[in-house]
């Protein structure tokens, strides 16, 4: 098999005297979705900005196509092809579709000496490129991204990196905020991309989603790696209770239900 | 029609061309003034072109998401300081010219560097600066000259440039703030610089990992404004032939309350050179078309403040309107 496009080896983050992972070790090849589940404060999010060039690892290598790599920032992370796509699109929501798709790298056409910003060719490849992904409904790029709906968003950034020659797509919780139909979309896309042969990192609490798309899973516990396993290895109630912290949450709802019985209807205190 | 109202009407310039028609049909209907005495006054457009070159740069600074304040201690500066240099010291008015020019330069790189170098909001570091030059150009003037204003006998070339009324009351400055305002236009809304502009003012830290060179830009931004400013008050002292320390505060509002007329988002993201100028007309048409109507001249605030409230409520239902604005869908097929 060729090598992984994005590979961490034996990663360690630690910010002064706070250890937030440790010994990560994971790998995603082309084509391939890996999907990464935890609870809150388990250490996603500074996995995500450890890959795509926020933050360097303290120990450990960042490898891609087998070479270590060093990313000194976000944008030389985007230059050689990881890109990261956040929760609400990361797109600026009182500008027009086509210039915010081009923002830094703005189409121009000659106009005497200057150089002037080419709104039509730039309108309709941003267009073109969101609807290849199959989102038909965005049809004007003239419109501002505050009107799309979050979905909408999310497949406009996530086109944008694609048209921009990404081949490891972040995706920080794409469907977290979206209602059901619209992560669907989101959902739909992440299959596109991997049909065309990228990696796919999708950062995820939500189990269901994860079990659509994903080839490969990871779940991050208190900043290790608690778990690494393939499509079909594990069932969505043993995912469900891994990401927990290992407590099987059926038996949490039992224990809720019993405490209201002879509780007045009142729900336990939270347990720390 | 619909497609009409998404692509000419739901712009940020309109809620201030709809508040100047209002002005002015109030005006004429209520105070009983002459439109076309209106409409031809010197009095506003000498007006709106001294405030419009200053609102320009600075409405484009909220547009990034900055503020600057000191442009009310920058334009005093640049007149005090092309009068000390060419009329005090009788230098060439080039060298006074540049002089001036130059102070902006320092200030607005001043102000720039210290908005992105530091976490400091920039009207607080402007604020500072504002008074810092106000300190500058009092106590400079006064270790110098020995006195709060200067004399000054502009060359005729530069009379002509920057410093002469045309027909006896329009002042050349008119011609300067209309060029401006087709750069200013054309650099904003149709090069890759103005896109920049927006996408900071949107969010800053998606247009630097976009490559935008957003501290360059920024600084840049600073710049112009220290520049205009300077400029506006250079004009000033070459066509009274004086300069005084005091002056300029009142452009520190005026400006913003233009700007704000005129559509810019205070938050930045959101705005266009066109509504810039417009809200700039209406401003000055509503502070000094007072004197061309039956209404008692100590009520023109009122009329700003309500008209300002007035703009910023209708340019608040364009800007939702814009943003659920489709085109209509094309029958499926």
């Amino acid at each position: 098999m060729a090598a992984p496009i994005l590979e961490l080896e034996n990663v360690d983050k630690s910010f002064g005297p706070i250890d937030v992972l440790h010994n990560i070790s994971l790998k995603v090849h082309g084509g391939e979705v890996l999907c990464l589940l935890g609870d809150n404060g388990a250490g996603k999010s500074t996995l995500i900005k450890t890959l795509c060039g926020v933050h360097k690892p303290t120990r450990g290598t960042v490898k891609m196509d087998g070479k270590p790599v060093v990313f000194d920032n976000p944008k030389q992370a985007a230059d050689m092809g990881v890109a990261t796509v956040h929760q609400f699109g990361g797109t600026f929501p009182l500008m027009s579709i086509g210039r915010s798709f081009f923002v830094g790298v703005e189409p121009v056409k000659k106009f005497g000496p200057f150089k002037v910003y080419d709104r039509a060719t730039a309108n309709r490849i941003a267009v073109e490129a969101v609807q290849s992904f199959g989102i038909t409904r965005i049809d004007d790029g003239d419109r501002l991204i505050g009107g799309l709906s979050g979905g909408e968003r999310q497949s406009l950034a996530i086109a944008r990196a694609v048209h921009f020659g990404a081949r490891v797509l972040i995706l920080d919780e794409p469907t977290a905020a979206l209602g059901v139909k619209q992560a669907s979309h989101v959902l739909r896309i992440v299959l596109e991309s991997r049909k065309r042969g990228l990696a796919v990192i999708f950062i995820t609490h939500n189990v269901m989603h994860a079990m659509a798309v994903g080839d490969h899973y990871g779940v991050l516990i208190k900043g290790a790696l608690a778990a690494d396993f393939r499509k079909g290895e594990k069932s969505r109630e043993e995912l469900t209770d891994l990401m927990a912290g290992g407590e099987a949450l059926a038996d949490l709802g039992a224990e809720v239900e019993g405490y209201m019985e002879t509780h007045d209807g009142h729900a336990p205190p939270p347990q720390h | 029609m619909n497609d009409f109202i998404g692509r000419y009407v739901l712009r940020p310039e309109i809620g201030s061309i709809v508040s100047l028609v209002a002005v002015i049909a109030f005006f004429v209907i209520v105070g009983g003034a002459s439109a076309s005495q209106l409409l031809g006054a010197a009095s506003w457009i000498n007006f709106a072109a001294n405030l419009g070159i200053v609102a320009l740069p600075v409405g484009l600074l909220m547009v990034a998401g900055e503020m600057d304040i000191s442009i009310g201690a920058m334009i005093p500066a640049g007149s005090m300081t092309v009068a000390i240099v060419s009329g005090y010291f009788g230098m060439p008015i080039l060298v006074g010219i540049l002089c001036a020019l130059g102070l902006g330069v320092l200030v607005g790189l001043l102000n720039g560097i210290l908005a992105v170098r530091t976490s400091v909001p920039s009207l607080i570091i402007t604020l500072g600066s504002l008074v810092a030059m106000q300190g500058v150009v009092l106590g400079g003037s006064v270790l110098i000259t020995g006195g709060a204003g200067v004399t000054l006998e502009p060359a005729p070339w530069a009379k002509f440039l920057f410093g002469q009324l045309i027909g006896g009351s329009f002042q050349v400055i008119i011609f300067w703030w209309l060029a401006l305002t087709a750069v200013f236009w054309f650099f904003v809304h149709r090069t890759p610089w103005g896109n920049w502009i927006f996408a900071m003012g949107g969010d800053k830290v998606s247009a630097r990992n976009a490559g935008i060179p957003t501290d360059r830009l920024t600084i840049t931004l600073f710049v112009l404004s220290a520049v205009c400013a300077s400029f506006v008050g250079m004009c000033q002292a070459i066509a009274f032939n004086s300069a005084q320390v005091s002056g300029g505060m009142s452009y520190i509002f005026n400006a913003i309350v233009a700007v704000v007329v005129g559509g810019v988002l205070l938050t930045g993201g959101f705005g266009s050179v066109l509504g810039i100028f417009f809200g700039t007309i209406t401003f000055a048409v509503v502070s000094q078309g007072i004197y061309f109507t039956d209404i008692d001249r100590n009520w023109s605030n009122l009329i700003i403040g309500a008209v300002l409230l007035l703009a910023v409520l209708m340019n608040n239902s364009f800007r939702k309107m814009a943003l659920s604005y489709a085109p209509r869908r094309k029958a499926r097929t």
